[in-house]
């Protein structure tokens, strides 16, 4: 077992780990943060994707030991209270969603390259959340949510 | 699925990194980004006993200039390596390769030395590492080696880093000034390259002084384009890098999978070598 130590979500956590656990599994089972889910074995789908230190990753492909001393950010940490963040916001309203599996990481990814790039082209959203995978909207709905996020984080909204 | 079991250390230089390989034997493995070691344990394609995380050393971080050359530590992300000012300013074709790895999340975790250490043949960095020549420092239980690319890339995910050797940083010669780019041929849903053509020229007046061009996937490692190299030298004119790009799948010994056959590899490399050069060069 390996102790950690790890702030999710605003709020700070010490726990044993056994090396192999993942850091999706700690989230899921450890700390209950079910919003972030599991959809693949190989790296591919982002369903997990989680901030870790401010940047996207796969929650999936990553240790929980190896988060030992870092700052996560899930999709349960994304909105204070019954004030959504914009990019939530913005997946009602677009209709960036069906069954909704994928939303969580679609959401954590848009939140992060909206950090970097606050105003993209659709070009920029298509690339931008590569790392995504959905298996129901075709991805139209979900690249108008980030354009109308886009517009509701730049105030014109 | 949750990987096997293993033991996990964590050092925090390279000496330590390599007595806890050496310690821990034939079964111990080095974990970088885990964007490609993670996949493996999860679907226990390995079980490796012991994991050596290298992600915390200071010393395989950071990117320095050299004078003529760029060396860039095995630990840095390809987020970094992307977004650096001196990788930006003097090795062009290195960032643009770089930024078309994977994804924002996988870019974000993975690095130099891991996709180097791996050797992937669909990797899009290794035939840079190639056609610029770099060099690469391994350290060992005896100490550190440098070994060029060119004997550094031995066969399919195999390389010169031994079972008890970390590779410790990647040294690019500069090339300051030339123009680059990068074609990468892929299915809209995966990143990782079909065929991949990185090409990077130096002009002179209005025609191709020196080039260096690398091939992904066209072959069990990176393969550079000799022939195309030596053909474009004084090409001036679309006709004449056509005529240059006509070499690409010489010498090359590319797969038949369920993406592409081999023959389609071929004409890959000469249509892709073709538009990669035309906008390196800027004609
Ligand atoms: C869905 C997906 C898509 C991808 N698409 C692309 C793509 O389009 N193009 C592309 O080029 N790559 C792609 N990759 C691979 C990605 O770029 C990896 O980051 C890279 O291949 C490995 O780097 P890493 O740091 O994650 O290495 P790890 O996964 O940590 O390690 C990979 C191997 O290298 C060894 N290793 C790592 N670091 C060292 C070191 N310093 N010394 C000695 N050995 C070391 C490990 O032991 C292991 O065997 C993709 C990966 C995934 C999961
Ligand atoms: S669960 Fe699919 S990428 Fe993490
Ligand atoms: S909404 Fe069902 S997978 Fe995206």
């Amino acid at each position: 077992m390996h102790h950690i130590s790890v702030t999710v979500d605003g709020t700070r956590y010490e726990a044993d780990v056994e090396p192999r656990t993942l850091l999706v599994h700690w989230l899921r089972e450890g700390l209950g943060k079910v919003g972030t889910v599991v959809g693949c074995d190989t790296s591919n789908c982002g369903a997990c994707t989680v901030l870790l230190d401010g940047s996207s990753v796969k929650s999936c492909s990553v240790l929980a030991v190896q988060a030992d001393g870092s700052e996560i950010t899930t999709i349960q940490g994304l909105s204070a209270g019954d004030d959504w963040h914009p990019v939530q916001a913005a997946f009602k309203e677009c209709h960036g969603l069906q069954c909704g599996y994928c939303t969580p990481g679609m959401v954590m990814s848009a939140v992060d390259l909206l950090a970097e790039n606050p105003n993209p082209t659709e070009d920029e959203i298509r690339d931008g959340l590569h790392g995504n995978l959905c298996r129901c909207t075709g991805y139209h709905n979900i690249v108008k949510s980030v354009q109308y996020a886009a517009d509701l984080m730049g105030g014109t909204k | 699925m949750i990987p096997g079991k293993f033991d996990y250390v964590r050092p925090s230089t390279v000496d330590e990194a390599v007595a806890a390989l050496v310690a821990g034997g034939d079964d111990a493995k080095v974990l970088g980004g885990g964007q490609s070691l993670m996949p493996v344990l999860r679907l226990r394609m390995g079980e490796p006993s012991v994991i050596v995380d290298t992600t915390r050393i200071d010393e395989m971080k950071g990117i320095t200039d050299a004078g003529d050359a760029v060396v860039i530590g095995a630990g840095v992300t390809h987020d970094d390596v992307a977004k650096n000012a001196l990788v930006r300013e003097h090795l062009a074709l290195l960032a643009m390769t770089t930024e078309h790895v994977a994804d924002r999340q996988i870019r974000h975790r993975g690095t130099m030395g891991g996709a180097m250490a791996h050797a992937d043949p669909a990797g899009d960095q290794p035939p840079v590492a190639l056609a610029m020549g770099a060099s690469f420092t391994i350290a060992g239980p005896s100490g550190r080696r440098t070994v060029s690319a060119a004997d550094f890339f031995v066969d399919y995910f195999t390389t010169a880093v031994g079972p008890d050797e970390v590779l410790v940083n990647v040294t690019f010669p500069k090339h300051t000034g030339w123009g680059a780019h990068y074609e990468k041929f892929n299915r809209t849903a995966q990143a990782w390259a079909i065929v991949g053509v990185a090409a990077t020229v130096r002009m002179d007046g209005g025609s191709i002084a020196e080039a260096r061009i690398g091939l992904t996937n066209m072959g069990p490692g990176p393969v550079r384009a000799s022939g195309v190299e030596a053909a474009l030298v004084g090409a001036s004119t679309l006709e004449a890098i056509a005529a240059a790009a006509e070499h690409a799948a010489e010498g090359t010994s590319p797969n038949s999978d369920i993406h592409a056959e081999a023959e389609y590899r071929e004409h890959l490399a000469r249509v892709l070598t073709r538009r990669a050069v035309a906008q390196a060069a800027g004609l």
